[in-house]
């Protein structure tokens, strides 16, 4: 594929009326709104231009894209000018040759003649304007006053600043407005004095700037360029592929030299991210040639000992015998595995077949256990799908947005900024959140109501909410009538009313002021089309399902479902949990969410799969460490997670992999895992894979090889050998062939293959056969169910409670740099930003405590302590505590327990009681892990 | 020191899904507690849960309690 984009000036626009005019004597039909420039771009006429770009709205400062328009005076700039019916342009003539080719002479009179050594030689568009303008000397001379001594600013670790080269025309200033939402950059001085600047005339480093890359890509010369083309050169091919981090799932170019990435850029046509990218996508990609990278095979006998690099038969026969002395020793459901929303759909589904034919029973998990399942969970029984409702696109047609336990800024960088970008337009915000997350204030960005609850109050606030839609007469009857199940809805409508639902009656469990409560209510049933977003602060609960069914309760009794604008959407954390819940691994469900205790679709996986299924649902990631340390659960294959760092109560995940007499962990790193398995079989990133990953808005996006497999193999073909070697023959001969079998399997997924998705870009499940690109928005006609079902949610508080020796409670969650346990962005220059976790506390509880900033503090709960450094923080509310659990040296998971969500085991991760005291040594934990690190690097 | 009641936990675990259904008329709260423990648990969960019932069920929601009465007895554990 070509390095360089169409770039049609300024962006497209959406209107059902057409506009017809005449450009350079050729006839153009655009809609309404469209500017001349793009216009004439898209009947393939060029017009010179610096400061638009089809990213950004039209500015009209750099004159160069004037043109002749007859019937109207001088030479408007063709990037503010919208087409007229019967408008007869000019873009090229004699004039307007002068014209541009006096503009381009004033630019180049205060820019560096440094063109051969610039790292943007050959993809500079001052360079290919003034070929284009025939631009051919520089009246003024160089001696005049001038920018080119001007210093550059290095402090970023993937982009430089060089002024000297700087145009000013206002195009990262721009981006970073407009579409990243930062505001990070301004034009400082007037004039000639007039210089971009981060913040008040701070580095980029020191600046508010989030590094998403917008601005870099906005400038049209060398002043803002990645450091790697800097080193590297410019790129002569390029890849589209899917970012391996969050659950937007952005479309990405990888820039290539041979097999070298230069750059990843954000693709313009990927429809989750429509050419917007953050720090992580855009520039953490380095971890897939980090040093630390393991791409040999290793096994050993036993935990205490070293490492031994082996070939890959002997790695998959050691592992096969194992696993099937294990079997032999204490019966077929003594082991199972874990798959991974890191993995690609085909990757997971292999995986989670190998575990039902080959290890013959139903043990197998996915990673989605401790985030998203009581999304699966809650929206199957209200909307009778385990999926998110709307598209990414939705949010620009909301009017409110109720955002519920996410930190989209952090977590979900490019669909926040399109959140945000809708809330300037006028969109009201309602954030529900312990905290006082950036949504809630930040530049031209103010949340209406910040609901500030206790943390696991989530359902008392969700009822309360929907106990004013129905008491206040706001329920939109005649939706409801036509869509939902009466019996349901009349039951809930009794329990919801009761007065102890109301704003007033659990004011004392959430904290929420009741009338804040009751102006949010209304502003949600009554304020237009509503939203709902939410993540992890929802289901990380103990009723964390009973909250995603009241918010679907919420969205079902206003009308909010259906349609443009409204829905119930998780932010989904890892770049495919829903794909890798879609894809069967879960152990209750074959693919496309069917129970494999249904004897009519076992039976298709049978004949497929040429084996005999289990019927009996199989063990959860809880299920088996506490099975392991029962000692009735002795093997486990784990793909590409770390379970000892990411899961609760880490003594008790540590106890169970120590019981267990075969561990296969398949990774790019020695994780933390990594410590307690016999076998390590190297996997790929996502630069290697071939394969598709499925987002939170049910894309299916193309995750394409841009450099040979650092291993030698896929991943999938790895564990089809594992699966061959354990008597169950497995074979495939590409990717394609793996979604072939998943299409033919799953009715989700019925038509998608690698050939449509090469074709049509992406699709959104539920999908049909032919060139149908999916469904944007569910149940548009009806529920998947037939009728929506409303559940009763009663509040049940949660069992963790602050005491006098707890007194504080403890939420964890994550940063914008990071990425869950760090194995990559911590092999990044990504950890400039955030070098270690960091408790966040509020100055009141800091103070009684004699807390003070970069104090290192002991936090401890009824399970395990550790130490860390705290900050104090005005975001917390009193008696609330955050951090992150993004390096492994903290152990934030040694404090958090093993309660738990009551209809799916998800962990409580959100709220654990906690005292915090100054400290000054690592916890019993830390120096035991210490030990383990060192045993492990012998 | 580590310590882990798998006894424990499962009552837990089945008195949460019981608290959730016992917001509905009694006799489907006790369906649907078994129904959810048939569905989402493993074969020796329900075993174990079983035997427990089987020395008097200490600790039980009285929901659990009737759902176990509607489990059948695993075949494969």
């Amino acid at each position: 594929m070509s390095i360089k984009d169409i770039d049609y000036g300024t962006p497209a626009r959406d209107s059902a009326t057409m506009v017809t005019l005449d450009i350079d004597g050729r006839t153009v039909t655009v809609p309404e709104g469209t500017s001349v420039m793009r216009a004439a771009m898209e009947a393939g006429i060029t017009v010179p231009k610096l400061c638009a770009t089809d990213m950004l709205d039209a500015y009209g400062s750099c004159r160069l894209c004037m043109v002749e328009i007859e019937g109207r005076r001088g030479t408007p700039a063709s990037c503010t000018t919208p087409v007229a019916p019967g408008m007869k342009v000019h873009t090229q003539n004699e004039r307007l040759g002068r014209l541009r080719r006096g503009v381009m002479e004033l630019y180049i009179s205060d820019h560096p003649l440094d063109c051969l050594t610039c790292p943007t030689n050959g993809n500079c568009e001052l360079q290919d304007m003034a070929g284009a303008v025939g631009l051919r000397a520089v009246r003024y001379g160089f001696e005049g006053e001038n920018h080119l001594q001007a210093q550059k600013d290095e402090s970023n670790p993937y982009f430089t600043f060089d002024p000297s080269k700087c145009i000013v025309c206002s195009r990262c200033v721009r981006a970073c407005g407009e579409v990243q939402g930062t505001f990070a950059l301004t034009i400082d001085g007037r004039g000639f004095d007039s210089k971009v600047s981060p913040g008040a005339l701070e580095s980029f480093m020191d600046s508010e700037c989030v590094s998403c890359g917008a601005c870099v890509q906005a400038c049209p010369t060398a002043t803002l360029t990645e450091k790697s083309v800097i080193e590297l050169g410019q790129p002569e091919h390029s890849v589209i592929t899917t970012c391996a981090y969050c659950g937007v799932g952005c479309s990405f170019k990888a820039e290539m030299k041979g097999t070298t990435v230069v750059r990843m850029v954000p693709h313009k046509d990927g429809g989750a991210n429509e050419g917007h990218s953050c720090v992580k996508g855009r520039f953490a990609w380095g971890y897939a040639t980090h040093a630390d990278r393991q791409t040999k095979p290793m096994v050993r006998d036993s935990i205490d000992e070293p490492w031994r690099v082996v070939s890959w038969d002997e790695a998959i026969s050691f592992a096969a015998q194992r696993l099937m002395a294990v079997q032999a020793k204490y019966g077929r459901g003594s082991i199972g595995g874990i798959t991974s929303s890191r993995c690609t759909n085909e990757e997971v589904y292999v995986v989670q077949k190998m575990i039902r034919a080959a290890f013959g029973n139903n043990n197998v998990d996915t990673c989605a256990r401790v985030c998203h399942s009581p999304t699966g969970y809650g929206l199957k029984q209200t909307f009778g799908t385990s999926a998110g409702t709307q598209d990414f696109r939705s949010v620009d047609k909301s009017d409110v947005i109720l955002v519920i336990g996410a930190n989209p800024t952090d977590g979900h960088p490019v669909f926040g900024s399109r959140m945000k970008k809708r809330l300037r337009q006028g969109a009201k915000l309602i954030v529900l959140d312990p905290r006082r997350i950036d949504l809630v204030r930040s530049p031209h960005v103010s949340a209406t109501h910040h609901l500030q609850l206790q943390p696991g109050s989530n359902v008392a606030a969700l009822n309360a909410l929907a106990h004013v839609v129905v008491t206040e007469g706001l329920v939109a009857r005649d939706f409801v009538a036509e869509r939902c199940d009466p019996v349901e809805f009349a039951r809930w409508e009794a329990f919801i009313r009761d007065p102890r639902h109301s704003p007033e009656a659990v004011e004392e469990h959430t904290g929420i002021p009741a009338a804040d409560l009751r102006a949010a209510a209304r502003l949600y049933a009554t304020g237009g089309s509503a939203a709902i977003y939410y993540g992890l602060g929802v289901t990380e609960h103990s009723q964390g399902s009973t909250a995603v069914m009241g918010m679907a309760n919420l969205a079902m009794a206003t009308g909010n479902i259906g349609r443009d604008g409204v829905g119930v959407n998780p932010l989904r954390g890892q770049n495919n949990v829903q794909g890798s819940c879609d894809m069967g691994s879960f152990p209750h469900e074959l693919t496309g969410y069917r129970h494999v205790s249904d004897d009519v679709v076992r039976q298709q996986f049978e004949m497929v799969w040429n084996a005999t299924l289990d019927p009996e649902p199989g063990l959860r990631i809880p299920n088996m460490f506490d099975a392991a340390v029962d000692g009735s659960f002795k093997g486990l294959f784990v793909q590409g997670e770390d379970i000892a760092q990411s899961d609760p109560n880490t003594q008790h995940v540590f106890a169970a992999l120590r019981a267990m007499e075969i561990v296969v962990v398949q990774d790019l790193f020695l994780n933390e895992t990594a410590a307690f398995a016999h076998v390590f079989l190297p996997g790929t990133s996502f630069l290697e894979k071939d394969g598709t990953f499925t987002n939170a808005e049910r894309r299916i996006n193309r995750v394409r090889p841009v450099m040979p497999s650092q291993t030698g193999k896929q991943e999938w073909e790895v564990v089809c050998e594992l699966a061959a070697a354990m008597g169950y023959p497995m074979r495939y001969e590409s990717g394609a062939q793996i979604m072939d079998e998943i299409a033919r399997l799953t009715p989700t997924f019925a038509g998608v293959s690698f050939a449509k998705l090469d074709r049509v870009g992406s699709v959104q499940w539920p999908c049909t056969d032919g060139d149908s690109v999916g469904t944007p928005i569910m149940h548009a006609d009806g529920f998947v169910r037939g009728q929506g079902r409303f559940m009763i949610t009663e509040y049940v508080p949660t069992p963790e409670r602050a005491s006098r020796f707890y007194p504080l409670i403890l939420t964890t969650g994550r940063i914008l740099s990071h990425y869950n346990v760090g194995a990559q962005t911590r092999r990044t220059a990504n950890v400039a930003w955030h070098p270690e976790d960091i408790l966040e506390i509020h100055a009141h509880d800091a103070e009684q405590r004699g807390i003070r900033d970069d104090d290192l503090v002991s936090i401890a709960s009824r399970i395990g302590a550790t130490t860390l450094r705290a900050r104090i923080s005005d975001r917390m509310p009193q008696g609330v505590v955050y951090t992150t659990f993004h390096h492994p040296v903290t152990g934030a998971n040694v404090v958090t327990t093993d309660n738990s969500d009551w209809a799916t085991n998800c962990p409580e991760y959100k709220v654990t009681a906690v005292q915090v005291t100054r400290s000054n040594h690592p916890s019993d934990w830390q120096i035991q892990r210490g030990a383990v690190v060192e045993v492990a690097a012998e | 020191m580590h310590t882990h009641n798998p006894v424990h936990d499962l009552v837990r675990m089945a008195n949460q899904i019981a608290g959730y259904f016992q917001s509905y008329p009694q006799e489907e709260a006790v369906t649907e507690t078994a129904g959810h423990i048939r569905s989402f648990w493993e074969p020796r969960m329900r075993q174990r849960l079983l035997d427990h019932v089987g020395t008097g069920g200490d600790g039980l929601h009285e929901i659990a309690l009737q759902a176990t009465g509607l489990l059948r007895a695993p075949q494969n554990a």
